[in-house]
């Protein structure tokens, strides 16, 4: 796997918002900034986790980086192509090459649509060439049985659900998936398989990840090298192994302390 | 789990083929009424007047349901009435519909400046009082069935939008719409692929509520004298007239509310049967 | 062992309409003053436990055999109207989710003070004393203010801290803990449960802690049963458990939990072969579960 071409490239990135809860009858509301002069790359074949807690902007940060949201300032990258500013109908031929695996299936798989539809939603749209077929293969890497195609999202348990939506993140083949919290809803049972089975995927399909998660824990288990984020900037941006073994930033130490792990020896007093 | 849904579901449907029964007999009365009312609606027979229903002592053969003060037969009237009831119904309910649920939609899910102004327009219009305003707008355009249709969509096409604008706000914030743009949906493509389908089951439940709300007003317009001319026979038409002589002959008011009645409350449970029946999402 | 405070006996709850078992014959013990966490997968029944003892069930299950014993009183036979009185005097909830179990359009300080009024018939100046101390206890900054605030006006860690000045409000003898803090961030999560501990162990209150996560249960339990499908496949004491679970099934979920300092021994799906077994046991009971101390 070549390790010298990025697949992202974020440069300096601003997000700012109005706050309309602080918004005046007259005159404009004021900006609140959620993500403050953020840079780094993200290789091929790379998963990079970032972390952060509620409000770390995590997630913005994300949904930026797929242009969900449009930044302030700074740029985007994306396969060495500026897709900052770029408006949606010059996105839209792009979208297939980057998707998304949303943190709750219960609300991004459209309740009134069956699985094999969902499925082949994105795959329609770009004008994908063995809709079905590419659907049912989606179906087996996921390692759901063909005949849930025909089925509702709520018939389905919370991880078959979540299989459901990395099954449509995959069937166009991109290159990079955006998985926001993904395993957060689930129960650890489910939360290794859904893990273990990203991790396979990655391998397989040599798929470019970037997994946001709050918990420290499960990053471990996929992400080569991990972002910290507190208040919308970055604290630590380091290998999983040296973030781990030496944290640099207090933060991410902080993060690391206030794990309960499973074992009643462990030191977990108050700072 | 499941056997235990099947069974609530069962029960429901049984809603839903009462209150299904029912308007299709209604239907095939209107389409029939002409052949199978026992007399001539309209012909008045001033020594046949007040006849009671025939069951009780003084009933004449042939007068079901007694006549009215004109002498008029009270079955025939409310079978004939059925028909404009129905056409009341169908028409101005997905009239009120259609203009009601896509301004909804197109509110609720681009928000921006088309929301602010949909939603200003229906804040203003809902401030005048809606029986008024129709009586206002039948004096204005006159009487006659296209006015009392076009009086039913001006009064509530606003209830639609509302109810629409919200869901579709709802909708909208879930993350399987993100989804769909993330794969590259066009805006109208989501609103109308992703977000419609969604809100159907609201439209279907709140469009039968209006057919039955539509028969209604009718009903408070002939009341008021503005409904179709009064030889026409409407069932809101018969129950002002019976109004008059409700001591003498109550069966005049009493019989084509009976059927009013259960009109309108098919209408609704129709609607929530079709809703229970239908929504692959088991709420 | 010690008298226990609370004690279940082959508690079984069903569906009102199939008859289906939510919980199957729990039975579990709670010394005085000592913490017992409820383990197990969602959907496990961990939480109808609390709701049973509380007798909040929902409308559609029922209870259909068994005992709850709280301070050598049997509840489940009490009168409908004396039971609710000595729930609501003995016991309290402190829930999963900070921000509906709090009424959005009223203020704080009453509703600390209206349980404490209404059905303990405190008087209205103890009660808000009592509330002002218990917010000083929770480490809530500048407590007269708060009483005044709304819910929205305050993060999500302080409302949970409030839902916990709330609880302990009354001096309940037993406090039943229900997810308490899923939904807050880790480094907010150390702190209230901290504090838990410490109110726990200064008032000497018995809780009862239900749980999803087997990291959680190993700081602030003394004990645990762990559920699968209403059943308790396992009871131990803390220390033991993590040593030697000795359920397959326990094992399964403990080797499934992530660990951040072991990733070896971490995030392994429960095999097939786990649940097959877990729920042959249940599904057709030959003999009492014997892996239960």
């Amino acid at each position: 796997m070549s390790i010298d071409c990025p697949v992202y490239q974020v440069q300096n990135l601003h997000l700012s918002l109005a706050d309309m809860t602080q918004k005046s009858f007259f005159g404009s509301a004021p900006q609140i900034n959620i993500l403050k002069d953020i840079s780094f790359d993200i290789m091929k074949g790379e998963v990079l986790g970032i972390v952060g807690g509620s409000g770390s902007g995590k997630s913005t940060l994300g949904r930026t980086m797929i242009r969900l949201l449009e930044p302030s300032q700074g740029r985007i990258f994306f396969e060495g192509q500026d897709i900052t500013h770029l408006p949606e109908e010059n996105l839209r031929p792009l979208r297939h090459r980057f998707q998304m695996i949303f943190q709750d299936p219960m609300s991004s798989l459209n309740p009134r649509r069956k699985v094999g539809r969902i499925i082949e939603g994105p795959l329609k749209l770009h004008g994908f060439d063995r809709i079905s077929e590419r659907m049912a293969e989606a179906l087996d890497l996921v390692g759901l049985p063909r005949s849930f195609q025909g089925r509702y999202p709520h018939e389905l348990s919370g991880g078959q659900r979540q299989r459901v939506g990395i099954a449509r993140a995959i069937a166009t083949r991109p290159d990079f998936i955006l998985a926001d919290e993904i395993v957060s809803g689930l129960d650890v049972s489910s939360q290794a398989q859904v893990l273990n089975l990203l991790a396979d995927l990655v391998r397989e399909l040599g798929l470019t990840l970037a997994f946001i998660s709050h918990d420290l824990a499960v990053i471990r288990r996929l992400c080569s090298r991990v972002l910290v984020l507190k208040h919308g900037q970055i604290v630590e941006l380091s290998t999983t192994e040296r973030l781990f073994e030496a944290p640099s930033s207090d933060y991410t130490r902080e993060l690391l302390n206030a794990i309960p792990l499973p074992d009643p020896d462990q030191i977990w007093a108050t700072n | 789990m499941r056997e235990h849904r099947k069974k609530t579901k069962q029960r429901l449907g049984i809603r839903l083929w009462l209150s299904g029964g029912w308007l299709l007999v209604l239907i095939a009365i209107a389409l029939l009424a002409p052949w199978i009312s026992p007399k001539n609606p309209l012909e008045q027979d001033l020594f046949a007047a007040r006849l009671p229903p025939f069951w009780m002592a003084g009933a004449e053969p042939g007068f079901w349901l007694g006549t009215d003060s004109l002498g008029r037969d009270v079955l025939s009237r409310i079978l004939e009435g059925s028909r404009i009831a129905l056409l009341v119904a169908f028409i101005a309910g997905t009239a009120t519909c259609l203009i009601g649920a896509t301004l909804g939609m197109i509110a609720g899910f681009y928000r921006g400046w088309a929301d602010r102004i949909i939603s200003r327009f229906v804040d203003i219009w809902m401030a005048f009082p809606p029986v008024l305003f129709a009586i206002l707008l039948v004096a204005v355009i006159g009487t006659g069935l296209t006015s009392i249709i076009i009086a039913i969509v001006v009064i509530d096409w606003t209830r639609f939008c509302r109810v629409v604008r919200a869901e579709a706000m709802t909708q909208g914030q879930m993350d399987y719409v993100a989804s769909a743009q993330v794969a590259g949906q066009k805006r109208f493509g989501i609103m109308i692929a992703e977000i419609l389908p969604n809100v159907i089951p609201t439209i279907v439940a709140l469009l039968t509520l209006e057919m039955g709300i539509a028969i209604i007003v009718e009903t408070i317009l002939s009341f008021v004298n503005l409904s179709i001319s009064s030889d026409a026979p409407t069932w809101g038409g018969m129950i002002a007239e019976g109004r008059t002589s409700i001591y003498q002959a109550w069966w005049v008011l009493i019989f084509p509310l009976i059927v009013l009645f259960l009109t309108v409350l098919s209408f609704s449970q129709f609607g929530e049967g079709l809703k229970d029946r239908y929504d692959p999402v088991l709420r | 062992m010690m008298k226990p405070f609370l004690s279940i006996k082959n508690l079984t709850v069903s569906l009102k309409s199939s008859k289906e078992p939510l919980l199957r014959s729990v039975s579990l013990d709670l010394a005085a003053g000592n913490v017992l966490g409820l383990v197990g997968e969602s959907g496990a029944g961990k939480s109808m436990i609390g709701k049973a003892i509380l007798g909040i069930l929902p409308q559609a299950v029922e209870i259909t055999a068994g005992e709850i014993w709280l301070n050598d009183q049997e509840l489940l036979r009490k009168p409908a109207k004396e039971r609710r009185k000595f729930i609501g005097a003995s016991t309290a909830l402190i829930p999963q989710d900070p921000l509906t179990a709090l009424n959005p359009s009223r203020r704080i300080g009453p509703q600390i003070t209206e349980r404490l009024v209404d059905i303990l018939d405190w008087k209205k100046d103890a009660a808000l004393a009592r509330a002002l101390e218990l917010l000083n206890e929770v480490q809530i900054p500048d407590p007269e203010r708060v009483m005044h605030s709304y819910p929205h006006e305050i993060s999500g860690g302080m409302r949970q801290r409030i839902l916990i000045a709330s609880a302990f409000a009354a001096n309940p003898k037993l406090i039943i803990a229900d997810e308490p803090t899923t939904a807050l961030d880790v480094t907010v999560q150390k702190q209230i449960l901290h504090l838990i501990a410490d109110l726990q162990a200064r008032h000497q209150t018995s809780l009862l802690f239900v749980t999803h996560d087997l990291g959680v249960v190993s700081k602030v339990c003394q004990h645990l049963s762990v559920l699968y499908a209403g059943k308790v496949i396992e009871a131990s004491e803390i220390r033991d458990f993590f040593k030697n679970p000795k359920h397959p099934y326990s094992r399964a979920l403990l080797a499934a939990t992530p660990k951040y300092n072991d990733p070896a021994s971490s995030l392994t799906p429960v095999p097939e072969e786990v649940i097959a077994e877990v729920e042959a046991e249940i599904f057709a009971p030959r003999t009492e579960c014997s892996h239960v101390n």
